[in-house]
């Protein structure tokens, strides 16, 4: 999985999913220690996550692995908020 | 999925047998703040309608095959939605027929 921050949300009517009342959250890649890159993509929110919150996604065929997504267009969703993430003993992400 | 703009079209008639009857669009990823094309493009099979410079997301990989469009078809690639609001922190970074 990868690391990303919520940055905010995608909104749109059109699509091929009908995936009725799914939020897609505009993702920033981020570092382990939530530093984002500027790498942006959109995520599927199954799960409720919040703007700032570090979050981890999976991506490809793996996205379709959730009772709401199966056999869906769908490539990347959020699959888990991140409490803490330690580094050689280290904590070096908190929420 | 990757944020792209619809700059185009593809038309291919020599071509996988099984790709007939589809619509090719030319995309380029956008950086959803800036809206900036990252002169990264790629050929993505339209399954919603999108014209040309509307702001879309699309699948890739195996997930690319799970639309009407694309079922059974040699695609890798699918545009899923056409974007009508980005907002980041708050702020609107785009607004369709803005």
């Amino acid at each position: 999985m990868i690391l990303g921050k919520v940055v905010g949300t995608v909104v749109s009517t059109v699509k091929a999913d009908d995936l009725a009342g799914a939020r897609y959250l505009l993702v920033d890649k981020s570092s382990q220690r939530g530093e984002i890159k500027g790498d942006y993509l959109v995520a599927l929110d199954l799960i409720g996550a919040n703007r700032n919150e570090l979050v981890m996604i999976s991506e490809s065929t793996s996205a379709r692995e959730t009772p709401l997504t199966v056999s869906k267009p769908i490539d990347a969703i959020i699959v888990g908020i991140i409490d803490v993430i330690d580094e050689n003993d280290k904590i070096v992400y908190k929420k | 999925m990757i944020l792209a703009k619809v700059i185009g079209t593809v038309v291919s008639s020599q071509k996988a047998q099984n790709l007939d009857g589809v619509k090719f669009l030319l995309l380029e990823k956008i950086d959803p703040v800036t809206l900036k094309g990252k002169n990264d493009y790629v050929v993505s099979i339209d399954s919603v309608g999108a014209g040309i410079g509307e702001i879309v997301f699309y699948v890739s990989g195996s997930s690319a095959r799970f639309t009407k469009a694309t079922e059974g078809k040699a695609a890798d690639s699918a545009v899923i939605a056409i974007v009508d609001f980005i907002e980041k922190d708050g702020v609107y970074t785009f607004q369709k027929n803005k």
